[in-house]
Formats: structure tokens, sequence, C-alpha cells
């Protein structure tokens, strides 16, 4: 699983049917010094909102799993909202 | 999932079994403000409306085989979705 922070949403109209029903996010992917490591589209199933810093499950498998599929173009998922995060001993308080 | 500007088209006659019926675009990667991100690829059009000038987002690997009708076939990257609106709210 990855770090991230909600940066943005995407909307779009025209998408594969299993889209249909859910938002999407766009999450910058945190690196190891704390700064954005590039960014991906995940979808969101814990209502997260823009500024949160979020658990991202970036794994089909898992992600199908998790929305209840067998089959489906699937693979970032957002799984959680972060409340602390420790690197190094030292606390990163995030909300 | 990752923003990608089609770019253009792409026609095979002879092709490996399972990619019948399946359209290819060139697609150009985009960064989160829309800039240009390494070079131009070729992606299966999963949602068969996308075409040149659209901003779409994409899926790769194993994913791209799983947004086509029939499962496994070979192909390494799928356009999942046409992109109406992206708002960026926070910089970070």
């Amino acid at each position: 699983m990855k770090v991230g922070k909600v940066v943005g949403t995407v909307v779009s109209t025209v998408n594969i049917p299993i889209l249909d029903e859910h938002r999407l996010l766009l999450c910058d992917i945190q690196g190891v010094d704390g700064g954005p490591d590039g960014y991906t589209i995940c979808i969101d199933v814990v209502d997260a909102g823009i500024g949160e810093t979020v658990l991202i499950l970036d794994e089909g498998n898992s992600a199908r799993q998790i929305l209840g599929l067998e089959t489906g173009a699937i693979r970032a998922v957002i799984v959680g909202v972060v409340d602390e995060l420790v690197v190094d001993g030292e606390s990163r308080v995030v909300t | 999932m990752q923003l990608a500007r089609v770019v253009g088209s792409l026609v095979a006659t002879e092709k490996v079994d399972g990619l019948e019926g399946v359209r290819f675009l060139l697609i150009q990667p985009l960064g989160k403000r829309q800039e240009p991100v390494g070079g131009t690829i070729v992606a299966a059009d999963a949602v068969h409306m996308a075409g040149p000038g659209d901003l779409v987002y994409f899926v790769s690997s194993r994913e791209a085989a799983e947004a086509l009708p029939v499962r496994f076939v070979p192909v390494d990257h799928a356009i999942t979705g046409i992109v109406d609106d992206v708002q960026i709210g926070v910089e970070s």
C-alpha cells in the first residue's frame, strides 16, 4: 500500500461500467521525503476529501476483492484516511 | 489510473488471437496538470468511444486485459474512461 494525498477529482460520463458507481479522486503519491512522487487516479470507498492523507491500495486483485468483483479493470483504491504517520520516529500529524 | 491525451489511432490487420475488434489508439500520458510525461504508447480503447484529442484515463499491466470483453487478451494499456473534468483542489 502507499501513502497519498487527495489533490483533486476526476469526472467522467463515458467509462467502463464498473466505474459508474464510484467516485474517482486524483491523489499524489507520497515519496520518502514526504513530497509528491507521481500521482494516480483512485476509486474512493471511504469518502475521503480533498487535502486528506490517505492509504492507497495499488494492486488489482485486492482492489477487486474490496469491491466484491471477480473481474474488472481496477487497481488503485483508497482504503483509509490516515490520522497520523510516524517516519524515523518523527510524528507527522496530518489531520 | 493515469491521465492521457489521445493523439492518434492504429490499425493492424495481422495480429494475435483475441485482439480482433479491439480498437487501438495512440496516447500521450500526462501529469496531473496535463503536461506530457514520457513517450506515446498504444492503448486498447475499452470504452469504444475515445478519439483523437480526447482527455482520457487508462490502466496498465494486467488490469488492461481485464478492461476488454474477452479476458486476458494480450494488451498492456487500456483506456477505461473519457474525462469530462479534472479539478485540482490542493497543491502539495
